[in-house]
């Protein structure tokens, strides 16, 4: 392992005892922030994916119904009977914070008007009403869906760099560091011990001259 | 902050969105697709893009992943679901946990 360019002085080696404690103490937060984002990216992921396994058949149904009031009125009708929605959908957006994350949360703001078909019903068939109410109902479980699949989708981008995070640290700030207080240590040591040496020498040399 | 829900897609799976309220918006090609969804990013909270169309434009929808809005989100068309948008549950769990742990009961 590479050890840092440094002086091999006392202030150096204090300053990177210093380093080495936050890097560990960084390491175990970063740690133990990665077990519980996963922890709770596991809640959303799952309900994520119960979700979409509903929400994929549900829409593909009142799609094909939709497909068929189509095939079954022409579709000049069907264009013309939806062309002026009756409601508006309004979202209230605002992000809340899962593990440091900005999450959306969504939810659907209730329209004053409940009136769902925007035509007359003897113009078109009956799998028309049929395909909007199921989609209409579906439509607090789409956003729901929106919601939970962004939040999967953050949750699991901010892991991955989490632990992008965690392995730098324990695999290469950490020994790096390490590895620098011991190069130090020794060289402090080895100077003095030659300290020492040369004393004895210079002392035995004096009296070598009495 | 953007308080609406668009829908993208082929003109068969997003009529019947309009009648919910919802904005829509045709798109025949890939080209039109994407020009239309960076064009909405902007304006729209949510955006629902038909699974066909959101595979051939996926590095786009892949911008936006990171930010919190808009939320860009595959739905089955028409035609019925082609698993795009399972296989992006399943790549989030890949991309969190390093393997796959959720669907390999079911492969």
């Amino acid at each position: 392992m590479a050890r840092l360019n440094v002086n091999p002085t006392r202030m150096e080696l204090r300053s990177l005892k210093n380093r080495l404690a936050t890097a560990i103490r960084g390491h175990k937060l970063l740690k133990d922030k990665a077990d519980e984002t996963i922890r709770q990216f596991m809640i959303y992921i799952k309900e994520n994916k119960r979700l979409r396994e509903e929400i994929e058949s549900e829409v593909t149904l009142s799609l094909k119904n939709f497909l068929l009031a189509t095939a079954a009125n022409g579709r000049d009708v069907i264009e013309e009977a939806v062309a002026m929605p009756s409601r508006k959908v309004k979202l209230k957006c605002s992000t809340k914070n899962i593990m440091s994350v900005a999450a959306p949360s969504i939810e659907i703001e209730e329209s004053l008007s409940t009136d769902l078909y925007p035509y007359s019903f003897i113009s078109v068939s009956g799998e028309l009403d049929d395909s909007l109410a199921r989609l209409s109902s579906l439509l607090t479980k789409l956003v729901r869906l929106a919601e939970v699949e962004k939040t999967c989708n953050m949750l699991a981008a901010e892991i991955e760099k989490n632990r992008r995070r965690v392995n730098a640290l324990e695999y290469v700030m950490i020994p790096e560091l390490e590895e620098t207080i011991k190069y130090i240590k020794m060289k402090l040591d080895e100077n003095e011990r030659g300290n020492t040496v040369r004393l004895m020498k210079i002392k035995d040399i004096l009296r070598g001259e009495k | 902050m953007p308080e609406k829900i668009a829908v993208i897609g082929d003109k068969d799976s997003v009529l019947a969105f309009k009648a919910l309220g919802v904005d829509v918006f045709g798109a025949r090609s890939a080209a039109e697709a994407s020009d239309t969804l960076k064009k909405l990013a902007r304006e729209y909270a949510v955006i629902f893009i038909t699974e066909d169309i959101a595979q051939s434009i996926s590095d786009i929808v892949e911008r936006y992943r990171v930010r919190a809005y808009p939320a860009v989100i595959p739905i089955p068309s028409s035609k019925g679901t082609t698993g795009y948008g399972m296989s992006g549950i399943s790549k989030d769990v890949e991309r969190a946990i390093g393997a796959d742990i959720l669907f390999n009961n079911k492969k």
